[in-house]
């Protein structure tokens, strides 16, 4: 470690169930300096700095604070040798002020052991116009705008007197003009000799104010350069330049008449104007970085949010969709990206799990069929490959991989048209991975549309007839198959592609 | 596993996992049984067969109610209003059971067939169990709130509508609660012991619900939504209608309960089956019901309210004060649930 180094990271692992998040990462950051940290969505950044912050205790590796190697256990120890993060997702108490969101947990007391409110209400306004932040300490978290709340999470970051702070895409919620003061309040940082990690997909703030750029992609470093010595392409080459290897190619499959047509639909903040068309025997991929609204577009169509505009049309017939019942009887259905919080029910067994959508079909007379019940699973049991003991085995026992393939069952017993697929094969193994994409490719021959969101480029490039990129809640650009490449799609996800340039074009003009 | 282990281990392995599999799933089991032996030889009239009927016919009201609760409760959801709206149901259904020329009748000169009061009891019940349904599914008011609502309420308007005892009810209403058919268990020295109607009803309504819950889609929808209401609703599920359904079968219970028990001591007070609702909430979760939902069962149920039942029972029969028994009761709930917590880790 050189006398510049104020951290070094060395080998650092870290595995949880079914993914390998690190291996072998190595980090380094010059004091006083602004170190860019980048990467697709899972390549591990986030990971990397909750380690540093003492959120994730890793498998292996050796972390060197100020020449120092430390253990960081929990945050209260990264505080203590002076690291703090600020967290990508706010987590303000709403009901509580802002002057006691920032020294929670270190109010200033009173001789009397009380809480000294004037103390603490003075200390965050010299905090405040320190920083040129103009709230007021006393008003209710929940009174203040995403954006404000997250310069409430700045301050109290700065607040530590920290000699490393963490910012995981602070921007992600501000306004440029915030943007900007942030970036004033991070350079004033920097010449105090405060050192500053930021993690960031935008390209544009990573030149403005990086000094070093480190890639990781897949868990494993890639490379750590000085900003001045590379460029946006390269950059973008290196998040994405993988080999394609563990890949699935899309079999052949007839792509029949259109099945599904989505028009304009928006939902106000989030989603706008989003239109496309999807094909019998077509697997449309929708790629786009973390919160570009990927999500809430196929939620939407789905039922579970309410559109306030648009329409959606279902083979040729304008369909009003108001819950997920309306469109299961559409024959639609959705695979959540979120399979412990939407999709696993998990002190039930794999049988309710697997039969839950389609019930009726199983009923006698008012009565279930037992019979009927236990065929169907072993049907499914070996058309999925699901490795489970019984059928009355409680689905949070099985692999992360075997609870998926029961929830894609789940959805193909409501035998469906359209198979809305969100992140179908995030946090499984290998193996998983590989039979869920051989399955989707027999979907498609057998004449089901497919949508399939996915944060992974290979993924999307594999599977997917035409990929739809979102960018900040619009279509980016939908490209064929032939034309894509993971450039052309990063560069519409970021907003780089060539619509951004025709707008920027237009604005000059 | 290591590749020095026998078959021999394998096997030992295995049979002490299934051993372990079996205390966990039947440990409330083997509690009961070890409570009926150990008041089988503390004291003598424990076995006695009256005295066990005693025992059934006791929990008969609390275990009706606590067959609702516990459908409430793996919905993730609780019902506080059990006891309040048993009191309504059994002041409405006694005041259509009154003797026609009872001195204090509500409507004197009134008389209907025994139906009409059976029917008003079930009516009442439901009606309050509609009420919180919706408040809950449609208002999305917290199950706590508005149950504890429903009970005050339910409450006064048993108040309001008889501030003291209906009383002399007709025979035929009266033998809902106190009456025995098949009188051919013998006893020495005592007329034949018949299964008391109360238990019947009790032994009914438990299978019945065993089934449903089951059996029936509807039964497997109470189950998901509390196994993962979210996913629930993905799934296409009606959760709201679903909800209400579940509530309103608690309520009718408890105006099942309400009928037998204003007929087992022959009036129809406002002030019966105060604190009912927890002694159900305890049996459901000494049963194995867990209060983070998606888990519970009617058999289980049963136990837990058995186990309340032998305890009070044999409390009384070793002659225990009273508030000894509460402090023992509210013991054994509390340890049923850190079990519980145990099992599910």
């Amino acid at each position: 470690m050189s006398e510049s180094d104020i951290l070094l990271m060395e080998n650092i692992s870290k595995s949880f169930p079914g993914v390998k998040a690190l291996s072998e990462v190595n980090l380094s950051v010059h004091r006083g300096t602004i170190h860019a940290l980048m990467g697709e969505n899972g390549a591990g950044k986030s990971t990397l700095m909750k380690i540093l912050d003492g959120i994730y205790t890793p498998d292996s590796g050796q972390i060197t604070f100020q020449g120092q190697p430390v253990t960081i256990d929990n945050t209260q120890r990264a505080l203590q040798l002076g690291i703090s993060m600020i967290h990508q997702e706010l987590s303000p108490i709403p009901y509580m002020t802002v002057a006691e969101n920032i020294y929670l947990g270190r109010e200033p007391l009173s001789r009397f052991g009380m809480i000294d409110k004037r103390k603490l209400n003075a200390n965050t306004k010299a905090l405040l116009t320190l920083l040129e932040i103009n709230i007021n300490p006393t008003i209710l978290m929940k009174d203040l705008s995403v954006a404000n709340t997250q310069m409430v999470e700045i301050a109290k970051a700065i607040s530590y007197d920290a000699s490393l702070i963490i910012m995981d895409e602070p921007t992600s919620a501000i306004t440029e003009r915030e943007v900007a003061h942030l970036f004033g309040m991070i350079r004033s940082l920097k010449a105090k000799g405060v050192t500053i990690i930021y993690i960031t997909h935008k390209m544009d703030e990573v030149f403005q104010i990086a000094d070093d750029i480190t890639v990781l992609r897949d868990g494993k470093h890639v490379a750590t350069v000085p900003a001045t010595q590379t460029n946006k392409v390269r950059l973008i080459m290196m998040m994405v330049g993988r080999e394609l290897t563990e890949m699935f190619p899309k079999e052949y499959a007839p792509i029949g008449e259109v099945v599904l047509s989505v028009r304009n639909l928006t939902r106000a903040g989030i989603v706008e104007d989003v239109s496309f068309d999807l094909r019998r025997g077509e697997i449309l991929g929708i790629a786009g970085l973390m919160g570009a609204g990927r999500t809430t577009v196929i939620e939407s169509i789905f039922g579970v949010h309410k559109i306030d505009a648009g329409e959606i049309i279902i083979k040729g017939r304008k369909t009003q969709i108001n819950s997920p019942t309306d469109a299961i009887k559409n024959g639609l259905a959705l695979l959540t990206e979120d399979r412990k919080r939407t999709g696993i029910m998990g002190v039930l067994p794999v049988r309710d799990n697997m039969m839950i959508a389609s019930l009726p079909k199983y009923e006698k007379k008012g009565f279930l069929d037992g019979r009927l019940i236990e065929t169907t699973y072993k049907q499914e049991k070996s058309r999925l490959d699901i490795k489970s003991p019984s059928m009355h085995q409680l689905i949070k026992l099985l692999s992360g991989g075997n609870q998926q393939k029961v929830l894609v069952s789940r959805w193909l017993l409501t035998s469906p048209d359209i198979l809305i697929l969100d992140e179908p094969t995030r946090g499984i193994d290998v193996g998983a991975k590989a039979e869920i994409h051989r399955l989707m490719s027999k979907l498609a021959q057998d004449g089901k549309a497919i949508i399939m969101i996915s944060s992974e480029l290979p993924e999307i490039l594999g599977m997917s007839d035409r990929i739809l990129v979102m960018h900040e809640g619009r279509v980016g650009g939908i490209f064929e198959r032939k034309d894509a490449t993971q450039e052309s799609i990063m560069q519409a996800a970021t907003g780089h592609g060539l619509d951004a340039q025709a707008r920027q074009e237009e604005m000059t003009a | 596993m290591a590749s020095t282990t026998t078959p021999q281990a394998l096997d030992k392995n295995f049979s002490r996992e299934w051993f372990n599999a079996f205390i966990r799933k039947y440990a409330i089991v083997l509690i009961f049984v070890a409570m009926f032996v150990g008041m089988t030889f503390l004291t003598d009239a424990f076995l006695q067969p009256r005295n066990l009927f005693n025992v059934v016919r006791q929990i008969s009201v609390v275990g009706l109610i606590a067959i609702g609760v516990t459908m409430v409760i793996i919905t993730t959801g609780i019902d506080l209003s059990s006891g309040s709206v048993l009191a309504l149901a059994a002041v409405f259904a006694a005041s259509l059971a009154q003797q026609p020329d009872w001195h204090d009748a509500k409507y004197p000169g009134l008389v209907v067939p025994v139906i009409v009061p059976i029917v008003v009891a079930l009516a009442v019940g439901a009606l309050c169990g509609v009420i919180n349904g919706g408040m809950i599914a449609r208002f999305k008011i917290p199950p706590f709130i508005a149950t504890l609502g429903m009970m005050t309420v339910a409450r006064g308007f048993a108040l309001i509508y008889s501030n003291r005892p209906v009383s002399g009810l007709t025979d035929t209403y009266n033998f809902i609660g106190q009456g025995e058919i098949f009188k051919v268990i013998p006893i020495p020295g005592q007329p034949p012991l018949g299964l008391p109607i109360p238990i019947i009803v009790l032994a009914l309504v438990a299978v019945g619900a065993h089934v449903m819950l089951n059996q029936t889609r509807f039964g497997r929808h109470i189950y998901a939504i509390g196994g993962n209401e979210q996913a629930a609703l993905i799934s296409g599920l009606n959760v709201g209608r679903i909800k209400i359904g579940v509530y309103t079968i608690a309520g009718l219970l408890s105006g099942l309960a309400g009928l037998v028990l204003s007929s087992r001591v022959g009036s129809g007070q406002p002030g019966l089956g105060v604190g009912y609702e927890l002694d159900a909430i305890a049996s459901a979760v000494i049963g194995g019901t867990s209060l983070s939902g998606g888990i519970g069962t009617i058999w289980g149920t049963i136990i837990g309210a058995l186990i309340i039942g032998v305890l009070n029972n044999g409390l009384d029969l070793l002659n225990v004060s009273a508030y000894w028994q509460t402090i023992v009761k509210g013991s054994i709930i509390v340890a049923a649930v850190i079990i519980d917590e145990r099992k599910n880790r």
